[in-house]
């Protein structure tokens, strides 16, 4: 993998968490009836993060959450060389009547996000589900699937992948676009 | 985490430990699943599974029929009972004349030991053994250590005992197989006339007495008396049977500790296991049940991620 450029520096994300932040409460207020869905693997420590952020601006403790496992609504099982192993699931909770806000890193193709809504389902109806993304490449999507929330946008080819890299888990924030071998 | 290394579960014995770590793995998810109020996925809506049973079975076949099910697979079920094998057909021909219909994956029973690896160099599917005669039983094997990982939290360094017809058991020999893999000490119990020769080799020792087992172990593996395998008498009778090594209350609570009771069913009650001992805290006979169709699910799931288009 050659690196092409970095898309967004620790600062810059954590102005776009706190943007995104705004922009939910603009529509969820008080988050009584709203329920944050991370995407396993890559959307769960964004969700984390967003969380957190929320926490501090409503300055409470109460917001309903989850992380969703995708593996067995895939719909490339048999596509891979590698199995599809699965993540943990922790979802005690009902989805009936919620809004829910489903969350990712990078919103590519839009099939993750096509088998995450299909995995939803299995909690309960829920009143609504949007969709909020850190990075949305654009041009690119294989379904017509649209996030309502998105930290930056970019342009981007087929052999370009875009890495999200976590404080958690490699010491510091940022988002690399990268060319794949 | 890498693929399974085996194309097939023929049996305990051809899988490594990573593979039962990752089919461990993968059943904590559909365990999670099953619970859900929604119980179905939809991975294997383009595999389909035959279920082939040349044996009588109830709870392993209903068991893989719903993990099927609730893999979304497309099910066929045969019966040797009602079928043409009694028209004197071959293995091979009725199994070729199932592939024929595009079968992608072959659950088997079957009263010959070996059939499933016969089958396996014979045909193109993906098999399971779902129990081949006194070999193996690898899914039985398979649940039970998740049982016991989920009840202790690790197999790892525990003490199990399987008591009672070791010679004519695959769940047994399953059983030693993989709890030795995942690290447990495994010794067996039972009338010396129902022991394997070649015990030794396994590295496994065996108690006469029950309650010297009983009191070294931390899990009884409680087996059935498989009056239907038992060709010559190799005790007098059942009922002393029952009497010197089935396992009631009062055995129980005259040991130094506690221990857990399991049991791969069907329970014969009043032999090896009394019905105050099978119902009670003790017994996990049904979470091994519920276990079953979450690691059928997941041996499917992995199986089925290598069957190609």
């Amino acid at each position: 993998m050659i690196l092409e450029r970095q898309i967004l520096n620790q600062r810059d994300i954590q102005i776009t968490i706190e943007r995104l932040c705004h922009q939910l409460i603009e529509h969820h207020g008080d988050f009584k009836n709203t329920v944050i869905v991370g995407v396993q693997p890559r959307g769960k420590l964004l969700s984390n993060r967003i969380i957190i952020e929320l926490k501090k601006l409503l300055n409470t403790n109460n917001i309903e959450s989850g992380s969703l496992d995708i593996s067995f609504y895939r719909d490339d099982l048999r596509r891979r060389k590698e199995p599809i192993v699965p993540e943990v699931m922790d979802m005690n909770l009902s989805l009936e009547s919620k809004n829910v806000v489903l969350i990712d890193d990078v919103l590519f193709t839009g099939r993750s996000i096509r088998s995450a809504i299909d995995a939803l389902m299995a909690f309960g109806r829920p009143n609504s589900v949007e969709l909020l993304t850190l990075i949305d490449r654009r041009f690119s999507r294989e379904l017509p699937i649209q996030p309502n929330y998105v930290g930056r946008t970019v342009d981007s080819i087929d052999y370009e992948r875009v890495i999200v890299e976590w404080k958690e888990e490699n010491g510091k924030d940022r988002i690399l676009m990268v060319k794949s071998n | 985490m890498s693929n399974l290394s085996v194309d097939h579960l023929l049996g305990i014995k051809y899988l490594k430990k990573s593979d039962i770590d990752l089919i461990f793995k993968t059943t904590d998810n559909f365990k999670k699943i099953i619970n859900q109020p929604i119980k179905k996925v939809p991975s294997l809506r383009d595999i389909t599974i035959a279920n082939l049973f040349f044996e009588n079975s109830t709870r392993t076949k209903l068991s893989f029929e719903l993990a099927e099910k609730r893999l979304s697979a497309d099910v066929i079920n045969f019966a040797a009972g009602s079928s043409s094998v009694t028209k004197g057909e071959t293995l091979l021909d009725t199994v070729n004349n199932i592939l024929a219909m595009k079968v992608d994956i072959v659950v088997m029973r079957h009263p010959k030991p070996g059939a499933s690896v016969f089958l396996s160099r014979n045909i193109d599917a993906k098999i399971v053994n779902a129990g081949d005669g006194a070999h193996e039983h690898p899914t039985q094997a398979l649940l039970d250590a998740y049982s016991i990982r989920e009840k202790y939290g690790k197999v790892e360094g525990k003490k199990i005992v399987v008591i009672g017809d070791i010679l004519h058991s695959r769940v047994a020999l399953s059983n030693i197989y993989c709890l030795q893999k995942l690290g447990a000490e495994v010794k067996v119990c039972g009338p010396s006339s129902l022991m394997p020769k070649h015990l030794h080799e396994l590295g496994v020792t065996h108690f006469s007495d029950l309650k010297e087992a009983l009191n070294w172990c931390d899990i009884a593996n409680v087996l059935r008396i498989q009056l239907e395998r038992q060709d010559v008498n190799y005790f007098p009778s059942l009922r002393e049977y029952a009497m010197v090594y089935g396992i009631n209350k009062e055995v129980l609570d005259s040991l130094e500790k506690e221990i857990t009771i399991m049991h791969p069913g069907p329970i014969n009650r009043g032999i090896e296991l009394s019905s105050d001992v099978a119902d009670s805290k003790h017994s996990i006979i049904l979470d091994q049940v519920e276990n079953g169709v979450a690691i059928r699910m997941a041996v499917l799931y992995l199986l089925a991620g290598k069957v190609k288009n």
